[in-house]
């Protein structure tokens, strides 16, 4: 306990400040079966990081570490040294709850609560106790529903079933609620695998809309959706970070041959 | 002819061929099991339905004052304890004036049941007014005269083998062509406990014994397996331990119903000293069998809830009780309850565990609370099926009518509750 307080006490790198998330040798492992290889790299503020591989190269495992989500999988283990804005979020004294609220995360298939859609974006704020009056809450509700971008297709009825929205509905209304804890990092699950161009396309203009406040780290199947939207590309394989660097790089520069199958279609 | 025949082929014909057999035989599957119920509900039916109704003798008693109440008082009480056996006697005097030997009067009586004084008491009791006043009153006939009316009894048979002799024949056809006897609606039956009379006992007592049994049962076993199963489920890490309780609860789930009655005669009855035969005592070892059935159902209920629920909370920040209670569990309701009703069905049609607690004892007065004893339906059924007399034949039937009302009742409610709770994804 005092031993990881004192290293924790150990000033981060505080040149480059808008560092934000951090993984240093990260090990993941799924029983015996190690799902990550010693992945380093970091995560700047307000931009979008993609992360890309083919399917089971332990991207989504990867991004789940980030908040812990790994933690109620019961055979899974996580080492190394994960920091956000310079905390171990792995540190025995941090609280998950805590680290939640301020990591929110966006899921592959959007998952309402079978509740009223103002009750799925009041949820968060209700359990962190954010709101100090009704009206405050319904603030929250309807500022975080238009940041979301769906505010006017539901303002007429809020309090019907989040579930009765078509799937692009969906998933805003994930974001809304994810939004509404007013977290500062966002990592979003592909979150528009089940929707279509149409619906994808909306989302991504939110995406750009939000980096301004939020940082997201998205893990995609679409290298195209990589390209158009983010900054900052980590291209996984087998559990290993291949390259990691500036989007504009990886998909004209890469470096590595691997990268380079990968992104020219000839293996994934 | 075409390369590709779209028309029938003889490989095509056996397809077909083998999807109907198919067919037909589930049908039959079908045809067969659903013939087995009717045959039961229709035999039940036919010998339980005339215990519905009972028969009823038209008498003119004249509440006679100086017989009843000397005193004038009019108090109930006294009223309920009074013998109103002489105006019954009297009443049946004035019909028939012809029967004046003291032995053909006392066979004359039998024709009523030994409860119709208790009737007559009941009424005086209730309303004092009656005294002094001659009224019409349907009083319940004996067994006996019961089942001629509704043609149970074979008069082919020699007149000394019969209970009914040729002159108490007479009576009762004298009594019909003055339209003195009829079949009237048994709503003794469904106010009334047990009696050594078939024609005075009724199913209330064991209704509210097994109501009783059932609520002890429910108030235990419904909240010790949900949580039971919540635990398991969202909260215990899958270990050798956790394997172990769970192959367990399913040993449980198949222990004979006797064993857990056995167990709860020596714990609950031996131990603990608990009251024998009383609903409580019952409900306590319902419980214990219910509770494996409401875990193992709870459980699925739990693990049907999709895992994308929890991860929406759990991303959060909710904590796993939120989790749990806010999201989870409340999805999880409806095939919880589901589990709970089929399980208590079950613990309403269970007769072993409570003969071993003593829930079969000879009990007229219908239970007021879990402490007073009681028997339940299914006993009550087993004491009737064992009884020797004719009118205990029907009320057994009708007794099993009723029970199985209150299953269907029971697994309707189940389907409704799941129907109501249901939520999409």
């Amino acid at each position: 306990m005092t031993k990881s307080s004192v290293k924790k006490d150990k000033p981060a790198k505080k040149s480059k400040k808008n560092i934000i998330l951090s993984a240093k040798n990260v090990d993941v492992f799924y029983g015996s079966k190690q799902a990550i290889n010693n992945v380093s790299f970091e995560i700047p503020e307000n931009r979008i990081t993609a992360l890309i591989g083919p399917s089971g190269c332990g991207k989504s495992t990867f991004l789940r570490c980030f908040n812990r989500m790994n933690d109620s999988i019961d055979n899974c283990k996580v080492t190394g040294d994960i920091r956000f804005a310079g905390q171990d979020i792995y540190d025995p004294a941090v609280d998950v709850v805590a680290l939640r609220a301020r990591i929110g995360m966006v899921f592959q298939k959007a998952n309402p609560f079978p509740k009223s859609i103002f009750d799925n974006v009041a949820y968060g704020p209700r359990i962190h106790g954010l709101a100090s009056s009704k009206e405050h809450l319904e603030e929250i509700v309807v500022s975080s529903l238009k940041r979301a971008g769906l505010f006017d297709e539901v303002a007429d009825r809020l309090h019907e079933g989040g579930t009765g929205l078509s799937g692009g509905q969906q998933q805003r209304l994930c974001i809304a609620r994810a939004i509404a804890v007013d977290p500062q990092v966002i990592l979003m699950d592909e979150p528009c695998s089940s929707l279509d161009p149409i619906a994808t396309a909306v989302i991504e203009d939110l995406m750009e809309s939000m980096k301004e406040n939020y940082t997201i780290v998205i893990v995609t199947h679409s290298m195209q959706q990589a390209a158009r939207i983010s900054q900052r590309t980590a291209f996984f394989h087998l559990g290993d970070l291949v390259e990691f660097g500036k989007t504009r790089d990886i998909f004209t520069n890469p470096k590595q041959t691997r990268t380079q199958n990968y992104i020219s279609g000839r293996t994934g | 002819m075409p390369e590709h025949s779209l028309t029938s082929s003889a490989q095509l014909k056996a397809r077909h061929g083998r999807e109907t057999r198919f067919r037909w035989m589930g049908r039959i599957a079908i045809l067969l099991s659903l013939g087995f119920l009717v045959f039961m509900f229709v035999a039940i039916g036919m010998r339980g339905s005339s215990a519905f109704s009972q028969t009823r003798i038209l008498l003119q008693i004249n509440f006679d004052e100086q017989i009843l109440d000397p005193q004038a008082k009019r108090d109930p009480a006294q009223l309920a304890l009074a013998n109103y056996k002489p105006l019954i006697t009297k009443a049946l005097k004035q019909l028939f004036p012809e029967v004046t030997k003291r032995r053909d009067q006392r066979r004359l009586g039998r024709l009523l049941s030994n409860g119709a004084a208790f009737e007559l008491a009941d009424m005086a009791a209730k309303d004092p007014q009656l005294i002094g006043t001659t009224r019409d009153i349907w009083l319940t006939a004996s067994a006996d005269v019961d089942m001629l009316i509704k043609g149970k009894v074979d008069l082919g048979v020699e007149e000394n083998l019969r209970r009914l002799k040729d002159t108490e024949l007479s009576w009762i056809r004298k009594l019909q062509d003055n339209g003195h006897i009829k079949k009237k609606f048994n709503s003794a039956f469904f106010t009334k406990g047990d009696s050594r009379e078939p024609e005075m006992s009724g199913i209330f007592g064991a209704m509210v014994g097994s109501f009783f049994s059932l609520l002890v049962c429910f108030v235990i076993a419904f909240p010790m397996g949900v949580l039971t199963a919540i635990y398991l489920e969202e909260f215990a890490k899958k270990s050798f331990i956790t394997n172990i309780i769970e192959v367990n609860i399913n040993n449980l789930a198949a222990v004979p119903s006797i064993v857990f009655g056995l167990l709860g005669l020596s714990i609950f009855l031996g131990v603990m000293n608990l009251p024998r035969s009383t609903p409580l005592v019952g409900g306590l070892v319902l419980a214990l069998m219910t509770l494996p059935t409401i875990i193992i159902a709870s459980r699925a209920a739990l693990r049907s809830v999709p895992n994308t629920l929890r991860e929406a909370a759990l991303g959060l920040g909710a904590s796993k009780v939120q989790t749990t209670f806010h999201h989870t569990v409340p999805a999880a309701m409806p095939g919880m309850l589901t589990g709970a009703v089929i399980g208590m069905a079950g613990a309403l049609g269970e007769t072993a565990p409570l003969l071993m607690i003593g829930m079969v004892a000879f009990i007229v007065d219908v239970p007021q609370g879990i402490t007073d004893i009681a028997t339940s339906l299914p006993v009550q059924i087993f004491l009737w099926a064992d009884s020797p007399e004719k009118g205990f034949v029907e009320r057994t039937s009708a007794a099993i009518l009723v029970l199985l009302a209150f299953l269907i009742a029971m697994n309707l409610t189940a389907v409704i509750l799941r129907k109501k709770f249901e939520k999409k994804w």
